[in-house]
């Protein structure tokens, strides 16, 4: 039992500083994107998601290049990209998409800057790998309470918005009937990501970032048809796919090329990928088992609509 | 503010617009338009496509502010984010993986509007099952929204309009994609509910026909204009013909009704006159 137990977690897993700060931090910021993540998905923004991640590019060389925590490059570069992107989509039904493109490519571009800046000053690619692919093991523990604070701010916009956020999803035309403020509903769950997107550029990367926001709402909408339940579901995906990729990254010190250990971003990113199937696997399977409605858009069952109010006094002749 | 919640008194006038006009980018998309609609009557806004339907409802709706002309609720002018007009639109492009039921879209009619996460509640269960049964969504109200046909949607969107109590209902072509059977189901739903809870329905249509055996009362518009009133009052040769401004023909084939407006399909008649309607409008 104990040969097992020290064959899964290899020797100070527990004891180590950076495991344990990358267990709380990459924990938190998972949870944190994977629930952002199924509004994302529902209102069909996974493009500017993306996109968010890559401006964080930007803003992690551009603080590496002035020596600034890359957390804090990324945070603004997202929110000023969100911001971009609102401001030159503004209501024009196709013109959300060009926008994101229109921000992505400028933000890109700069970034090729910085990187190229920021590798032959230092003569090293090494920032340019943590900034594409994350760096769970090198967050310093004094930045957990910035970590918190940040996780807090985008998960009380989408809680806050939760309902709003939903209708809208349905219908613009309906939220904004009843009052909803749809505009400022959409600017402030871009906000959201832009944060939730942030922090992962910290500890999946730039580029992976997208996994995390995507992957578990993804998977979680495959196996549950209720709001709440998605939001759970993505929020453990996203928790167990972290604390996993981790510890496998751990035990691959051990692996071939020994000695060198294998990315944990790698990890995380294939596992939600095999959740993912998995997901998708089950749904097939339930749909199969459920019979016609769960697979097509059929025709319901053949009770005819217009029956009698509840309240209302039998017709002569109804029935 | 009025209490939204009391059951309406038959015949009382729950809307009425009064000589509106709109003007948008230089153009009179609607023009002197007055019609008004009484508790537990089912009026029919009927029109071909671009008369301007669509945009009546978003005057109604508050979504438009109207150049000219007044719409008044319930004798007062009309607030904007009211629950007491429940709004169904026309088609809803719905995302097939929004982790949403029946009865939660339904749900959502209650509160949808409001900040924070709703705790579980036995009342508003009850409400939503009252009105999933009022709808006869019962059979699917645990089947996710994207995958309902058209007039279990339609029929669930009804339910969702209706559980605010609302004391107007406006559809925008609920009749749109649904095959015959579903269109008359969804018709006779909503006069039931019309007369149940004494609520005014507004249904825009392109096509009058199936309305016919429901409608109280028609509004027919043609190029911004509209003609209101019972509907052997308003489809008649002499009303439409000085509507539309030239003849029109008003044929009763068995139980239908046929509009020919012009030589040519209607269609090409609309466009024609609402471009000329433009430089009238300026001059």
């Amino acid at each position: 039992m104990d040969a097992v137990l020290t064959s899964i977690f290899e020797p100070g897993f527990f004891t180590s500083e950076p495991v344990r700060v990358a267990v709380v931090v990459g924990g938190a910021v998972s949870l944190v994107s994977a629930v952002v993540g199924v509004f994302t998905v529902i209102r069909g923004q996974s493009f500017a998601g993306h996109s968010l991640g890559d401006l964080g590019t930007t803003g992690g060389a551009g603080a590496f290049l002035v020596g600034a925590n890359p957390l804090w490059g990324f945070v603004t570069f997202a929110i000023i990209g969100a911001g971009a992107m609102e401001l030159f989509g503004a209501r024009r039904p196709r013109g959300r998409d060009m926008a994101t493109g229109i921000v992505l490519g400028a933000g890109l571009g700069i970034a090729a800057l910085f990187l190229y800046l920021g590798t032959t000053q230092s003569n090293t690619t090494g920032a340019t790998i943590t900034i594409l692919f994350g760096s769970m093991f090198v967050i310093r523990a004094s930045m957990i309470p910035v970590f918190a604070l940040l996780s807090v701010l985008a998960l009380a916009v989408v809680a806050l918005l939760y309902r709003p956020l939903l209708l809208s999803a349905v219908s613009q035309d309906i939220a904004s009937a009843r009052g909803v403020p749809v505009r400022v509903v959409g600017a402030l769950h871009l906000l959201a990501m832009a944060v939730a997107v942030s922090l992962s550029c910290v500890t999946i990367g730039a580029i992976l970032s997208t996994a995390v926001l995507i992957g578990p709402a993804a998977a979680a909408l495959r196996l549950t048809k209720r709001p709440g339940l998605a939001i759970a579901w993505a929020a453990v995906i996203g928790l167990a796919v972290t604390w996993l990729g981790i510890l496998l990254a751990y035990d691959s010190y051990y692996w071939p090329p020994a000695g060198r250990g294998w990315p944990v971003s790698f990890f995380v990113v294939a596992l939600i990928l095999v959740v993912y199937l998995l997901a998708d696997l089950a749904n097939g399977q339930k749909a199969r088992r459920a019979g016609p409605r769960a697979i097509a858009s059929d025709k319901g069952p053949g009770v005819v609509a217009g029956r009698a109010w509840p309240s209302l006094p039998p017709e002569p002749g109804a029935e | 503010m009025t209490d939204t919640s009391r059951p309406g008194v038959r015949d009382e006038e729950i809307l009425s617009l009064e000589g509106v006009s709109l003007w948008l980018s230089g153009r009179e998309i609607l023009h002197d338009v007055a019609f008004s609609l009484r508790a537990g009557e089912l009026t029919g806004l009927i029109g071909s496509n671009g008369a301007g339907k669509t945009t009546i409802f978003r005057v109604i709706l508050g979504l438009e502010t109207p150049s000219a002309g007044k719409v008044l609720f319930a004798g007062h002018p009309r607030q904007r984010r009211s629950k007491s007009i429940g709004y169904v639109p026309q088609s809803i492009g719905l995302d097939p993986d929004v982790p949403l039921r029946a009865r939660d879209l339904v749900a959502l009619g209650l509160d949808g509007d409001r900040f924070g996460i709703p705790l579980p509640s036995r009342s508003r269960r009850q409400l939503v099952d009252e009105v999933l049964e009022a709808v006869d969504a019962q059979g699917f109200a645990d089947a996710r929204v994207g995958k309902l046909s058209g007039g279990e949607l339609q029929r669930t969107l009804i339910a969702h309009a209706l559980i605010a109590k609302p004391r107007l209902l406006l559809l925008d072509e609920p009749l749109a994609s649904l095959d015959i059977r579903s269109e008359q189901e969804v018709v006779g739903l909503l006069a039931k509910i019309a007369k149940a809870h004494a609520i005014a329905v507004l249904i825009s249509a392109h096509e009058m026909n199936p309305l016919l055996p429901v409608m109280d009362r028609v509004v027919y518009v043609a190029s911004g204009r509209a003609a209101s009133g019972p509907t052997e009052e308003v489809v008649r040769e002499d009303v439409l013909s000085a509507l539309y401004g030239h003849h029109v023909d008003v044929l009763h084939v068995h139980d239908r009704i046929l509009v020919v407006a012009g030589k040519d399909e209607t269609h090409h008649t609309e466009l024609e006159r609402t471009r000329t309607v433009v430089p009238r409008g300026l001059g």
